[in-house]
């Protein structure tokens, strides 16, 4: 080993701690690249595999009753391959040893074949026999929560009669990878059956004969989307056609695009952070290095070594963080990655999954922290190449200070003069005073958005279930019931409240720009289905007009004061002007309102109600469930209460998770900046903290001049982290924003308050172990240090 | 006879160093007395700053005692010794020792808030000739100013004694004769007990007693019958 490497490895030893703390940092970075891009590729390839393999539709539509005669009609249609029309069902499924109704959705398969579209994977067992009643194929997590087995029974209210389901079959389907039951805002297995049924069978139970109510189509690759959605739409308006969708706003497709785009999100907002940090990290040591180390440069480059070998020199402690910083983190963001993609598998149901090891990520991985290491340490290794050997043997410049507020305003105030000390040498060097304080600001920008999405999950629970739906249970008919339904929902066992509400397909207009919606016609005076206003104040639906939600308002570039065109798409279609009066908020759906005489008005078809809200008395539940389970009107119930102590309990085990994960990694960052920061401030100034020793300061008040100054950083990293983090989760909410779901961008005190505990905690402690070497300092030779 | 203000017996100091041992004090017996100026005279190694930095509290001596007055330095705690320079010692060091981020003035002003009865900082500057340059950083002053500023804030707090260890070493001798000149006229004004470190031999002529220093050892002691002032030291 030739000198000037035995030389690199013992500089190696001797900063160990300081390299270890900026090593850790690019760790973090390695590790979320290679964490999130890696859970991202694992879960987008597993979905395109399943979508591929088992003919995942491109168009979905559904109808009140179209006739099968269509299906020719529709392959006509250009860009078409295969369409499957189908019968699909809401059913109560009633498990023993559960006393609530679960909900179900019984779905038609072709008799004989598999479907043409959305095939099933068959976990077990064998596909449902048409001669045998009652024989279904049942989705494996309804079946796994209840312990069901191909032969187990269990039965369902189908149509208003009970019937006896026999498992044939445990399957999965790629439309149900995520699964959500009527009115649920997380997936509960234990109350959302999915089934499929022999479609004779299925037909026969819902006077379906000949017709059907859904279709699922898949399209050549490059076939216009929206063309076939057009023509479909066209082809089933005549039987109460909902109105065609994209994949993208298919329930399922559209929650696992949103979890990818939270990777996504994390792929691209973390690993820069971290790499940020450490490459400044890396730009403070070596600066310091070769400060330190000037003679020595000096003294190698009249012995005859070359700028080159002297930047190598330098760049080698570069290649060893960046080494130590790799290999950890790509261990790390590997175990990660794997733990986080069998994660998905809670949420996602999926036949298989891909997780694969990719040789190109690591690479990336190391091409960019590489990059950033050496985008720090540039500067310094510059330096060192270009100092003259007849300079570099000189000491440099000494230190110029000067006072920030007029010579005399210290003396003045008598400020005392260690905090002068310390703040005087904090702007001295503007720069890497404010880079350093942005650095720990991340640390807290980075708890402060991961908080953030907490506090909007808790608004959401409680704008949805304490200020809008705040009902104990909801009932949906089979269709629209007249109001004297509400009267026997009244007489049902510990009801103590009952409002009927009415849902209305239409279309809504505005020059060229068109949505479909559900209006919800609202009883005057409601109380348990509230709507807020912009400000989340409870809002009566409109006597005259109707309100919109403001995404629907946007996408329909309306206000209120302005007309929408309404086209009612069920019962006596028409098409007429109506007032906008308000606009709304709501994070769910995109969803229109208005008073339930008008409704009714527009529909022209007398009174009707589609959905009861219940408050319930909780003692008599058990009750009130066995009589749900056999009211034939009663298509769906949705338990909003068991929804949410649902959400809460899988919430609850994540949230608890990604707390630690986030705090550590803030804490990585928090120590690494201070940590480095103070070792480099304590070996600039050993000789001035020698001299406070000398002159009878105690270790506690010359600890307390670098205590000082970082604790100066410290504060002013606060409020930078705190911008910084409500950016980043502002940013996070918008990309979460769909059709299907808006986050709400909220925050509260007790967020940033977390984020800036951790940031303090973690300083203090590392002020601390820091301070154990100030404790240590030698006072003569401190005093011959070289500034 | 001026009452005696150190008293060092049969002291030794040992460095060692993993497995190097360097002996840089070999048994001193050395007394200095009240109001007097001592001059510590000896070659670079001789062992003059190791024992003045025993005498200074800021190194502990291997073996023998010291005592300042009434206090034992030999067994005193880091904490006692601490409080003993805060308390009693005023340094001034060749390569002056400033806090580059405080002016002149704060620099001793750092020193008279902790003192428990010091002169205002803006008096000591005045002693050693300073007063219009308070509110200099010390990169705007040249060496013999920044040496006095040393000075000052060695005796803003009226030290007991005044430990100076080569304290022109540094400088060139017109600017040197400036900052004997301050220590002489502290020394006459305070009466402060005070010991230089030096190797110019010329200088001996300022003090009341003079000692020279041969590896670790006192080789010599003497009493100048008569001082020369400062001003009148050539070397």
């Amino acid at each position: 080993m030739r000198a000037l490497d035995r030389k690199s490895w013992r500089d190696a030893l001797r900063l160990w701690t300081q390299i270890a703390a900026v090593a850790l940092v690019m760790a973090s970075g390695v590790m979320t690249i290679v964490l999130a891009v890696g859970a991202y590729r694992s879960l987008l390839e597993t979905r395109e595999t399943y979508y591929d393999r088992y003919g995942f539709a491109h168009v979905f539509a559904s109808a009140m009753r179209a006739p099968n005669r269509l299906r020719d009609d529709v392959l006509a249609i250009p860009g078409v391959i295969a369409a499957e029309l189908r019968v699909v069902e809401n059913v109560i499924v009633s498990m023993p040893g559960m006393a609530e109704p679960a909900s179900g959705r019984a779905v038609s398969i072709p008799d004989f074949s598999d479907p043409s579209v959305n095939r099933l994977y068959l976990r077990s067992g064998r596909m449902p026999d048409p001669a045998r009643a009652g024989e279904i194929a049942l989705d494996e997590r309804f079946a796994k929560a209840h312990r069901l087995g191909v032969g187990d029974t269990f039965t369902a209210i189908m149509n208003g009669r009970e019937r006896g389901l026999t498992v044939a079959a445990i399957v999965l389907s790629p439309e149900y990878i995520y699964a959500l039951g009527p009115g649920d805002i997380m997936p509960d297995d234990r109350r959302f059956a999915v089934f499929f049924m022999p479609r004779s069978a299925l037909e026969g139970l819902f006077d379906m004969g000949g017709a059907f109510n859904d279709i699922a189509i898949r399209l050549l690759r490059g076939a216009s989307e929206q063309d076939v959605i057009d023509n479909v739409d066209r082809l089933l308006d005549p039987y109460g056609g909902a109105g065609a969708h994209p994949r993208i706003e298919q329930l399922s497709h559209a929650f696992l695009d949103s979890e990818l785009s939270q990777l996504y999100a994390m792929a691209r907002v973390m690993p820069p952070v971290f790499l940020f940090v450490s490459a400044f990290l890396v730009n403070m040591i070596l600066s310091r290095l070769v400060a330190l180390e000037r003679e020595q440069i000096g003294l190698l480059k009249a012995c005859g070594y070359t700028s080159l070998e002297v930047a190598l020199h330098y760049a080698r402690l570069v290649i060893v963080i960046v080494a130590i910083g790799l290999i950890v983190g790509s261990v790390v963001g590997d175990w990660l990655g794997q733990a986080t993609t069998r994660l998905y598998s809670q949420y996602f149901s999926f036949p298989f999954l891909v997780f694969r090891r990719s040789g190109d990520l690591f690479a990336i991985a190391a091409i960019v922290s590489l990059a950033s290491a050496f985008a720090g340490a540039f500067k310094a290794i510059r330096d060192a190449a270009r100092l003259a050997p007849a300079v570099a043997m000189q000491p440099p410049a000494p230190a110029r200070y000067r006072s920030l507020i007029g010579g005399g305003a210290a003396r003045r105030f008598r400020a005392p003069p260690l905090l002068v000390m310390a703040f005087r040498h904090f702007v001295r060097r503007p720069l890497r005073s404010a880079l350093t304080t942005l650095g720990l600001s991340m640390s807290v920008a980075l708890l402060v958005t991961a908080m953030a999405s907490l506090d909007e999950i808790d608004e959401m629970i409680d704008i949805v279930f304490s200020r809008t739906e705040r009902a104990d249970a909801t009932l949906v008919f089979a269709g629209a019931k007249p109001p004297s339904v509400l009267d026997d929902a009244r007489r049902l066992p510990g009801v103590l409240a009952v409002e009927g509400y009415r849902s209305l397909l239409v279309t809504l207009r505005n020059g060229a720009r068109q949505k479909r919606a559900a209006i919800t016609g609202r009883p005057r005076g409601a109380d348990l289905s509230l709507m807020l206003d912009r400000n989340l104040k409870p809002l009566e639906a409109p006597d005259h007009g109707v309100a919109l939600t403001e995404r629907l308002a946007r996408h329909l570039d309306v206000g209120v004061g302005d007309t929408v065109e309404i086209e009612v798409r069920a019962g006596k279609r028409r098409t007429v002007d109506v007032p906008v009066t308000a606009i709304n908020k709501s994070f769910l759906g995109l969803s229109a309102d208005m008073a339930l005489s008008e409704i009714d008005r527009l529909a022209g078809d007398g009174p009707r109600v589609t959905s009861a809200s219940l408050l319930i008395d909780a003692t008599q539940a058990g009750r009130l469930y066995e009589k749900v389970k056999k009211t034939p009107s009663i298509a769906a119930i949705t338990l909003q209460g068991i929804s949410l102590v649902r959400f809460h309990e899988t919430i609850a085990e994540n949230i608890t998770t990604m707390t630690v994960i986030y705090t550590a990694l803030a804490v990585v960052i928090g120590f690494g900046v201070v940590y480095n920061s103070m070792r480099i401030q304590f070996s600039e100034r050993a000789r001035e903290l020698a001299s406070l020793r000398v002159l009878g300061f105690t270790r506690l008040e010359v600890a307390g001049v670098l205590f000082a100054e970082i604790a100066l950083i410290v504060v002013l990293a606060q409020p930078v982290g705190w911008s910084v983090g409500a950016l980043f989760a502002w940013s996070v909410s918008k990309g979460f924003e769909s059709d299907l779901f808006t986050i709400p961008f909220v925050m509260h005190p007790p967020t940033f308050a977390y984020a800036s505990i951790v940031a303090v905690a973690s300083a203090a402690a590392t002020g601390l172990i820091v301070k154990r070497r100030v404790d240590r300092l030698d006072m003569v030779r401190g005093l011959k240090t070289r500034e | 006879m001026p009452e005696a203000v150190f008293v060092a017996r049969s002291l030794t100091k040992i460095y060692r160093n993993a497995d190097v041992e360097v002996q840089a004090l070999r048994g001193v017996d050395m007394t200095l007395y009240e109001g007097e100026v001592s001059v510590l005279l000896g070659p670079s190694g001789s062992g003059k700053s190791t024992l003045l930095n025993i005498l200074g509290g800021l190194d502990s001596a291997t073996s023998g005692d010291v005592r300042f007055r009434d206090h034992d330095l030999t067994g005193a705690s880091e904490r006692e010794l601490t409080r003993y320079r805060r308390d009693h010692v005023g340094f001034v060091f060749q390569f002056y020792n400033l806090i580059p981020s405080l002016t002149a003035w704060e620099n001793v002003a750092l020193v008279t808030d902790i003192a428990p009865d010091p002169m205002t900082p803006s008096q000591a500057l005045a002693l050693v000739g300073l007063a219009p340059r308070e509110k200099h950083f010390p990169a705007q002053l040249s060496g013999g100013e920044q040496q006095r500023v040393a000075i000052a804030r060695a005796i803003a707090k009226r030290p007991d004694v005044l430990l100076c260890d080569e304290p022109i070493g540094a400088l060139d001798s017109a600017t040197g004769r400036v900052v004997l000149e301050a220590i002489e006229r502290i020394n006459a004004e305070l009466g402060t007990t005070t010991a230089i470190i030096t190797h110019n031999a010329p200088i001996r002529a300022m003090a009341h007693r003079v000692f020279t220093f041969h590896d670790g050892r006192i080789a010599s002691q003497s009493l100048n019958a008569e001082r020369k002032p400062a001003r009148e030291i050539v070397w």
